[in-house]
């Protein structure tokens, strides 16, 4: 069965220039797609990816990251919309590059949907109630 | 035919009263003709919820033992300053004060986590806030120090005092430059990327009253989610703008005072707001009622987004540099789509105020006025209206020599 995740890969800092990402593909057959990268060297990085590729073999690539000491997040969980603050004013909308915002046309209520964000965070400091948080 | 507000009143006591939104009265008109509509329905509810920049809050913080006085000294709400050129306990926190040591926009573009519109929330929601004052000291006054928690139910008064709101209408901001820019109308992005707006339209309350011919000084009003009055007309009021033939406003006109206990309000309706790059707000809820005294009052409340227009301003440059120019007129309507044409690009578009924070607003203002729990005003003065000759001053700078 084939999968695509997006996931968040914290990188300590003892293995930041080490080739890590490239042997998903090499040694699992994995694709991925590279959704946000801060890595500098001598320091942690981050990565955020979309990978996809049979299960066996994701979950394979999945453990061997581990045991190389990257911390992995599921993305799904890293934006999250602050239900309480939220206004539904729709400053977000406009801001986001990936469309997971989307105005009601008959509520005019805006609809986050969470499986669209590339959680750039592009969104988080734009949103005039701070109801946009990042849990990285 | 004609109704009075006494007579109004007098069905809304019996719990006759027929009140509808801003929003139902279009569809009713439109299906039973304006005559018999102005009829059957008393009271059209309105409301908006939005950023309100000159909004603020009087406190009496009552007498410390010994006594202190504010008057002259200085004096923090979780480390926001606030003013204290009033008496010994008495302090005004305006919603763009700002800590001392925020960074403001010396990292660019600044992030306005916490100001005092943050604060006035924090109040309304009942939550402790730290005061701390320092003060000189005087025979009857000795205290020079303070830092004490407060709470606003211990306080003897908490008043939100806001001298400019619910603006009739207003610019729809876009940026025409080759950067990025950060306004108090949001993030607007390099080449028109994108544009907001901010009013609510036909929900909103001076556009259903575009002459204000019910709307006046002593209006009672939803304010922050308890009730308030219209305390005199905002500043910058500017009814003599560019209108439509049913007599919309297209361009940014009149602008209402309002004072209210905040001591009823809650932070659902007035919420702390950070604009990236620009500062820190309060987002006001306000509701009012209209008498449908007469047809033609009722005929004002039918105005849909089609019919109400404002104009584009460029705020890379027509509006920071105070200049008349604007890049197009655009209604409502087209605004709600989500997406514009402007200068043959298709421009998507965003809205700053809350269109269902306002709906609700105006469904509880409704439901408030059929359970008898509130009641209309008679206003005790009108706003200036067209006929006043109030307009909109810049400053006139004189060198001082």
């Amino acid at each position: 069965m084939a999968v695509s995740k997006r996931i968040v890969l914290h990188f300590p800092k003892r293995i930041v220039n080490r080739p890590v990402v490239c042997r998903l593909a090499k040694d699992y057959d994995l694709e991925f797609n590279i959704l946000k990268a801060l890595v500098t060297p001598e320091e942690e990085g981050l990565l955020v990816l979309e990978l996809s590729g049979e299960q066996e073999e994701y979950d394979k690539g999945i453990r061997y990251l581990t045991q190389a000491g990257v911390k992995i997040q599921s993305l799904s969980q890293d934006v999250l919309r602050n239900e309480e603050r939220c206004t539904h004013c729709g400053a977000c909308i406009t801001m986001c590059p990936s469309g997971a915002f989307e105005l009601d046309p008959v509520t005019r209520r805006v609809n986050f949907y969470n499986e669209k964000c590339v959680a750039c965070g592009l969104c988080i400091k734009a949103c005039p109630p701070r109801a946009m948080e990042v849990h990285f | 035919m004609t109704k009075t507000i006494d007579e109004i009143n007098e069905k809304i006591k019996q719990g006759k009263a027929v009140v509808v939104t801003a929003e139902e009265i279009i569809d009713i008109v439109q299906e039973k003709g304006i005559k018999k509509a102005a009829q059957e329905v008393d009271v059209v509810t309105t409301g908006t919820f939005g950023p309100m920049c000159s909004s603020g809050a009087y406190l009496n913080i009552g007498h410390s033992k010994p006594r202190i006085k504010l008057g002259g000294g200085r004096a923090y709400l979780n480390d926001v300053p606030a003013y204290t050129g009033l008496a010994a306990a008495d302090l005004f926190i305006g919603a763009n004060a700002l800590p001392d040591d925020d960074p403001r926009n010396k990292v660019y573009p600044g992030e306005f986590n916490y100001g005092g519109g943050h604060v006035i929330e924090e109040l309304a929601a009942g939550r402790d806030v730290r005061l701390e004052a320092i003060a000189y000291g005087t025979d009857c006054y000795p205290r020079k120090k303070l830092e004490t928690w407060i709470n606003i139910k211990d306080l003897s008064e908490a008043m939100l005092f806001n001298i400019r709101n619910a603006s009739q209408n207003y610019n729809v901001a876009a940026n025409t430059s080759d950067k990025t820019i950060y306004t108090y109308m949001g993030v607007l992005r390099a080449n028109l990327g994108n544009i907001n707006y901010s009013t609510v339209g036909q929900l909103s309350p001076l556009l259903n009253d575009p002459y204000y011919k019910t709307i006046g000084i002593g209006t009672k009003v939803f304010l922050g989610g308890g009730t308030g009055f219209v305390a005199w007309h905002g500043t910058q009021h500017n009814p003599d703008v560019p209108r439509t033939e049913k007599g919309v406003p297209k361009r940014g006109a009149g602008t209402l005072c309002v004072i209210g206990d905040l001591k009823q309000m809650s932070p659902r309706w007035l919420v702390g707001t950070s604009m990236l790059g620009y500062g820190c707000t309060l987002t006001v809820g306000i509701g009012i009622p209209i008498p449908i005294l007469s047809e033609e009052i009722l005929g004002y409340t039918t105005v849909t987004d089609a019919e109400i227009f404002a104009a584009i301003i460029d705020y890379s440059d027509a509006y920071p540099n105070l200049k008349p120019d604007i890049l197009g007129e655009v209604s409502y309507a087209q605004l709600k789509t989500g997406k514009i044409k402007l200068k043959g690009k298709e421009v998507p578009t965003a809205s700053l105020s809350s269109y269902p924070r306002a709906m609700e607003i105006a469904n509880m203002l409704k439901e408030w006025i059929k359970s008898g729990k509130f009641l209309l005003t008679e206003p005790v003065a009108p706003l200036p209206g067209i006929e006043s000759g109030i307009t909109f001053k810049p400053l006139k700078e004189r060198p001082i020599e």
